[in-house]
């Protein structure tokens, strides 16, 4: 509430600074705009961001500052021979005192000294935020009369402004890899606890993945195996059979539409194949799983072969129907690309429309092709849904495309569903899955960019 | 071959010589265009153009930015086929033969109008795959030596021989403009066509390549005819022996290139070649 208030505060005294600073510009300008170094609009900006961005830091400055606060001021108010026991069972101390304040049930005593140690933690919250805000709200208004005071026709407040949006901008693109980064850490710190239990090389050249692990003490259990092949297998030859079905699909369409499609058809017939690309992967998932899986099944039999119910062969040919607007599209664009004085200059030579495309169009725009089946075939290898419905979790080492086999992505799903332990290596498996399945498809990605980038340094 | 072809040519349309608009020519016309109109959509490009153009000469189609010189050059070898809005009325025959005939196959007819494009457009091979590349579709050669010999003739012929004699395998991407052009050149050569069409070869040139091309231009023409659309006048007048004057999707005025340049007939062409407009 108190911050509701505070915000709809802010957002008027922003406005009201955007407006002061406006009419001071005028103002000190003697009534001739053009007199001033940057428009009044930009002062009006520069009142505002004044207004703006000091309260607003020291307000987020204080929402990270203010739970250790209020831990700090918990702590004191504990009675000292609690603060004497073990680290871990004074953290649960800490945690169950939280949770009183915020109102929750704890399977502990609850002594009239928590209960004031609950309350001083609530306090800090209050006290503190009331008191935070008024000063920001204070320093927003400092912040108005410096910046008004600032205003005089050499200001250069378009610049100012700027940097402060040059900022701005920078600040956006690091949340972008700071997230990304974050990421990656915490996959690789838990992969590293993995790793700490079971080798890294069992884990990559082990031939038997069975993630089964006693849960407690003495308990019948196979000790578990996590070796990943089979995964890996499972995930390639999933990816293999998605892209034969994509690649040839995908680069006929593709020519079809960059060279001998009228562009009214072309049109039409372009957005309604990225159309795929929109369907939901579990709709996928459900047409591979209940539609094509017996499909196969049946059309094999047919030929007095065996297929399983679920099978490698139905997953990755829906996955390759998923993925075809990926070639498709991408393909599509870069041989749209290919200069047209190309087919001129292939035209004027006497080549025929396929020569034309077989041997000029084509190979010029082949690193653009093989790009856009790398960011594919990433695409694949990180697909889930489909292969979770359709593909089965037996983790076979098979290349029969009629056999059940599991992918890296299934088993990191089976991993963490239903209650897990955090410290089990069963658990800490999936992390382990995780950060090889992202250096893989990192690398596709990379080697992917890198050719496209190539591609687009042709032409210039 | 090619005269000789050109005369039975005239002997079998007659109006392709006699009804010729521009009587000036002694030579039999290699290419005759009667009654030519083109239209984009519904807009007219060209209009009734009847042009004679002579085997073995430099014919120059001069005029201002949109007068449908170019146009008109790529009716010759039919690359507005590749236009879809385009369509071409009237009559163009090489060598007597309709080249709009539903008959006539247009890869072969472009193996014989061969085309050098504005800017420079190298394919992104070898420069030796650049000029193997027609022969090869074409089937020219019987076997590697014969498309070597291709190659190196073509190149020498376009005078770059010396030039990249060294380096066939590295990309024509990579070679300046200038000889990325004769690069083309030498690639319209390699199939061995009757005649050549040039769009404006020089316009993304600097003033040596220019000279360069022009002078191949010069030497080309024993073997070749030459039509070269071009906006720079001075170059007109250095390299044809015709010149034709364009003006807003007409044919004004053709003549030899010493009386269009020296006592134009039309005041438009006056108009033009003393720089009034255009």
């Amino acid at each position: 509430m108190k911050v509701t208030l505070y915000l709809i505060a802010l957002v008027l005294i922003v406005g009201f600074g955007y407006w002061v600073g406006r009419r001071r510009a005028f103002a000190v300008s003697g009534g001739r705009p053009a007199h001033l170094h940057s428009l009044p609009g930009y002062h009006g900006m520069f009142v505002a961001l004044w207004c703006g961005l000091p309260g607003v830091l020291l307000a987020a400055i204080w929402f990270f500052v203010e739970p250790h606060v209020a831990e700090y001021v918990l702590v004191q108010n504990l009675p000292a021979e609690q603060l004497e026991q073990e680290a871990d069972r004074l953290a649960l101390l800490i945690v169950d005192v939280k949770n009183i304040a915020a109102g929750y049930n704890v399977f502990r005593e609850v002594t009239p000294e928590l209960e004031a140690a609950a309350a001083a933690y609530n306090r800090v919250f209050e006290i503190g935020r009331a008191v935070m805000l008024v000063v920001a709200l204070c320093a927003s208004i400092a912040g108005l009369a410096i910046g008004r005071r600032l205003i005089s026709p050499d200001l250069r407040a378009r610049n100012r402004v700027e940097r402060v949006m040059t900022v701005v901008m920078i600040v956006a693109s690091t949340i972008a890899i700071m997230t990304t980064l974050g990421i990656v850490l915490s996959l690789l710190f838990e992969a590293m606890r993995f790793f700490g239990r079971v080798p890294f090389f069992d884990f990559l050249f082990g031939l038997k993945w069975n993630p089964q692990t006693a849960i407690r003490e003495g308990q019948v259990a196979a000790e578990g195996s996590f070796g990943a092949v089979p995964l890996f297998a499972g995930t390639l030859l999933i990816t293999l059979i998605a892209m034969l079905v994509a690649v040839p699909v995908g680069l006929f369409s593709a020519i079809y539409l960059s060279d001998y499609a009228p562009k009214r058809i072309r049109a039409t017939v372009k957005p309604l194949l990225e159309i795929l690309a929109g369907v939901p992967t579990v709709v996928y998932g459900f047409f591979a799983a209940l539609t094509v899986a017996p499909f196969v099944r049946d059309a094999v039999a047919a030929f007095g072969l065996e297929a399983s119910s679920e099978s490698a062969l139905a997953a990755g040919a829906v996955m390759g129907i998923m993925i075809i607007p990926f070639v498709s599209s991408l393909s599509d664009d870069v041989m749209n690309a290919v200069p047209q004085s190309l087919r001129d200059g292939a035209y004027a030579m006497g080549a025929t429309q396929s020569e034309t495309i077989k041997q000029v169009v084509f190979p010029a725009a082949l690193p653009g092709i093989v790009g856009a089946i790398l960011l594919a075939i990433s695409r694949a290898i990180g697909e889930t849904m489909i292969v979770v419905m359709a593909a089965g979790l037996a983790a076979n080492l098979s290349a029969n495309p009629l056999e059940a086999v599991t992918t890296v992505t299934v088993q990191i799903v089976a991993l963490l569903t239903g209650d897990q332990e955090f410290d089990s290596a069963k658990t800490l498996a999936a992390f382990a899955l995780g950060i090889t399945l992202f250096a893989a498809t990192l690398c596709l990605n990379v080697v992917a960019l890198h050719i496209v980038r190539k591609y687009r340094e042709k032409y210039e | 071959m090619a005269e000789l072809q050109a005369t039975a040519a005239a002997t079998e349309i007659p109006e392709a010589t006699g009804a010729s608009p521009d009587a000036g020519s002694d030579q039999p016309a290699k290419i005759a265009a009667r009654n030519v109109n083109v239209f984009y959509g519904t807009n007219q490009a060209l209009k009734d153009i009847d042009l004679d153009l002579g085997g073995n000469e430099v014919t120059a189609l001069i005029g201002p930015s949109g007068c449908g010189k170019s146009t008109f050059l790529r009716c010759l070898n039919r690359m507005n086929d590749v236009i879809d809005i385009c369509r071409v009325t009237g009559r163009i025959t090489l060598d007597g033969e309709d080249i709009y005939d539903p008959r006539l196959d247009v890869v072969q007819l472009r193996a014989r109008v061969g085309m050098v494009f504005q800017k420079p457009n190298p394919f992104p091979k070898s420069i030796y795959d650049n000029i193997a590349y027609g022969p090869r579709i074409h089937g020219v050669a019987n076997n590697k030596e014969e498309l070597e010999e291709i190659v190196v003739t073509s190149l020498q012929r376009a005078g770059l021989w010396n030039e990249v004699k060294d380096r066939l395998n590295v990309p024509g991407t990579g070679l300046s403009g200038g000889q990325q052009q004769r690069l083309c050149i030498a690639r319209a050569i390699a199939v061995s066509p009757e005649v050549i069409l040039m769009d404006e070869p020089c316009s993304a040139l600097d003033p040596i390549a220019t000279a360069k091309i022009e002078e191949l231009i010069d030497e080309l023409r024993g073997n070749y005819t030459i039509v070269i659309v071009t906006h720079n006048m001075q170059q007109a007048a250095r390299v044809s022996q015709r010149t034709a004057f364009f003006h807003l999707g007409e044919m004004v005025e053709a003549d030899e290139t010493e009386a269009i340049f020296t006592n134009p007939k039309d005041e438009r062409t006056l108009g033009y070649i003393t720089g009034r407009y255009g």
